[in-house]
């Protein structure tokens, strides 16, 4: 007999049988992949979070300014201290377009022990750009006592135009209720800057001031002139803040972390999974063997059974994590504060995550299959 | 004994032993079959012939001596692969069919592991599914078969990548003798259809005879008692 005619042969015609096996193995596949998609579910959640936190700490650091300057070496900004004097010497300087001192601090209210607090000037822009509810800006810092409002704050305080407000160890007469766009904003209070210098016993001082220069292009030039004219100053471009300000290096390092021990227990699973499914089949892998898979074809199996059900779990874990992010935005309790933010990169690297930790699970499986001795197998099962 | 230069199978004192030589199975043994014989090895269960059977298709290497199927090396992963994918079809006592798959995708696994093009998968499935009468039981699973029909899917099986041996080890071991008479036909029939050779480990006399020769197996030796 002569060989047959040859057709050009696939080499991965032989993966149609992961989907065959998923299948047949369904209840399985669906164990592997739950541990996969709480996993991607967890770390999109968590991540998400953070990320649209650190998103709206930006927001209120950048409103519409091109450089944070603030005390060097502190390790929150909450610690940061910019003088009045500094801050004059920041708004004399020919290149800078404005400059707009703002000092934080937490502070507690009936109930609510902490909410935070911003002190600005009645010209800071983000007043400007605010939907005001009740009150005018004209009215912001015109008279003392007065407090003003970010809506979700008044909703949480209970508190409406002209009501009395205790807030710490003071009272303060309602003067504006605003609504911004930023989480943190809304959900804070906002005071005059004298009277939050006043009511934080910090005279004169900011926690940062945002400066917009007239020229953007400029920036470098201003960054070098403002650190050499004043060694305890720092000026950052706001991405470079970004990227460098130690909080948001914590929770975004926090966030990973969290995330990626949830993907170490999915891999867990998908091991465990994999490797009762290889247990179960060993007659079965040994058939295959004799019908012509090599011991690569095997663990390719194996690794593509991983990698389907990795699919699965990062499709199925991300419509989990959305659900639970539109879940949470919408908690009242969380005052506003979740405002999730999906960064593509972060998404990018989740999924990656989800595959790298399905090929890890995978990897002990996959040997333990390739190495199979058909005659063996058949012979003891 | 058949002309050496013609051979499809050549083994040359081929001994194999387990468990670290202390249960020796095969005893320096001599083969030799040439393309389009029907060869039984007949001899009692333990006698050997399962492994000889193992040893010709690669599923486990001999202690020593000299293998050549379809002019390639047993002993070498690279020579066995491809004696699996292109030269060699199995079929066992249990039928070794893959449970929870349709007689159809059973079929598919060797032309998958070969890479073959689906279409043409297709067509050959459905040739030797009609050839054995199970065209009508393609798409239904194995455990819906009778043993019958297992064991002729697991022949077809062997026979999808159009191989030019076939070694069957005990077939009809596992049936009752009507079906078993079947299943020998068949194969009998398909080896002639096809010009395989065929290789049949039996322990029953009748088979046995019915074959071109007949190669005694008693305590891992050979001996060619009819031709």
């Amino acid at each position: 007999m002569s060989l047959p005619p040859e057709s050009p042969a696939n080499p991965w015609r032989v993966y149609a049988l992961v989907f065959t096996n998923l299948r047949r193995h369904r209840w399985r596949a669906l164990i592997g992949m739950a541990g996969i998609s709480f996993g991607v579910a967890a770390m999109l959640t968590i991540l998400a979070i953070i990320s649209g936190a650190i998103g709206m700490f930006q927001r209120i650091l950048s409103s519409d300014s091109h450089y944070l300057v603030f005390e060097r070496n502190v390790s929150d900004l909450f610690f940061s201290s910019v003088t009045s004097a500094q801050v004059a010497a920041l708004r004399a300087r020919p290149d800078v377009a404005e400059a707009h001192p703002v000092l934080f601090g937490l502070v507690s209210a009936p109930g609510h022990p902490v909410v935070t607090c911003f002190g600005i000037e009645a010209t800071d822009p983000r007043l400007g750009r605010a939907q005001w509810l009740a009150g005018e800006r004209a009215g912001f810092g015109a008279r003392a006592g007065e407090i003003f409002l970010g809506s979700r704050a008044a909703e949480f305080l209970g508190a409406r135009l002209g009501a009395e407000l205790a807030i710490g160890r003071g009272t303060f007469r309602v003067a504006g209720i605003l609504r911004t766009e930023n989480g943190f904003e809304d959900g804070g209070v906002f005071l005059p800057l004298p009277e939050a210098q006043a009511f934080f016993h910090r005279a004169g001082a900011a926690s940062v001031v945002t400066v917009k220069l007239r020229d953007e292009r400029t920036g470098g030039a201003f960054k070098v002139a403002v650190e050499a004219a004043d060694a305890g100053l720092m000026a950052l471009e706001n991405r470079e803040f970004n990227s460098t300000y130690t909080s948001f290096r914590i929770l975004n390092f926090t966030g990973w972390a969290v995330g990626v021990c949830a993907f170490a227990l999915g891999g867990l699973s998908v091991a465990n999974t994999m490797l009762l499914s290889v247990f179960s089949r060993i007659r079965e892998i040994a058939i295959l063997r004799v019908c012509g898979f090599s011991r690569a074809q095997v663990a390719g199996l194996i690794f593509g059974e991983a990698a389907a059900v990795a699919a699965l779990g990062v499709v199925v874990g991300c419509a989990l994590g959305a659900a639970l992010l539109a879940v949470l935005e919408r908690v009242p309790q969380f005052n506003g504060y979740v405002q999730a933010r999906v960064d593509p990169a972060v998404l990018a690297g989740i999924v990656a995550t989800a595959f790298i930790t399905a090929a890890g699970g995978a990897i002990y499986p996959a040997r333990f299959a390739s190495r199979i001795e058909p005659a063996e197998a058949m012979r003891y099962e | 004994m058949s002309d050496p230069a013609a051979a499809i199978v050549r083994a040359r004192g081929v001994a194999k032993s387990y468990d670290s030589g202390r249960i020796p199975v095969l005893h320096e043994v001599d083969l030799t079959v040439a393309a389009g014989e029907l060869v039984a090895l007949w001899g009692a269960s333990g006698s050997g012939k399962s492994t000889l059977l193992h040893l010709l298709g690669g599923l486990d290497v001999p202690d020593r001596g000299e293998l050549e199927v379809c002019g390639l090396d047993p002993r070498r992963e690279a020579d066995r692969l491809t004696l699996r994918r292109r030269e060699l079809g199995f079929v066992f006592q249990l039928h070794h069919l893959i449970p929870d798959l349709t007689v159809e995708e059973n079929l598919r696994v060797p032309a998958l592991a070969a890479g073959r093009p689906s279409r043409e998968t297709g067509l050959r499935l459905r040739e030797l599914a009609a050839q054995v009468g199970l065209a009508h039981r393609l798409s239904h699973r194995i455990q819906d078969l009778s043993g019958g029909e297992r064991q002729r899917t697991a022949i077809c099986r062997a026979l999808m990548n159009r191989p030019r041996l076939l070694l069957a080890d005990e077939p009809t071991g596992s049936l009752d003798e009507r079906n078993g008479e079947v299943v020998f036909a068949l194969l009998r029939d398909l080896a002639a259809r096809h010009g395989l050779t065929v290789l049949l480990a039996t322990h029953e006399r009748r088979f046995a005879e019915a074959c071109h020769r007949i190669i005694r197996v008693r305590d891992g030796r050979l001996d060619e008692i009819a031709a």
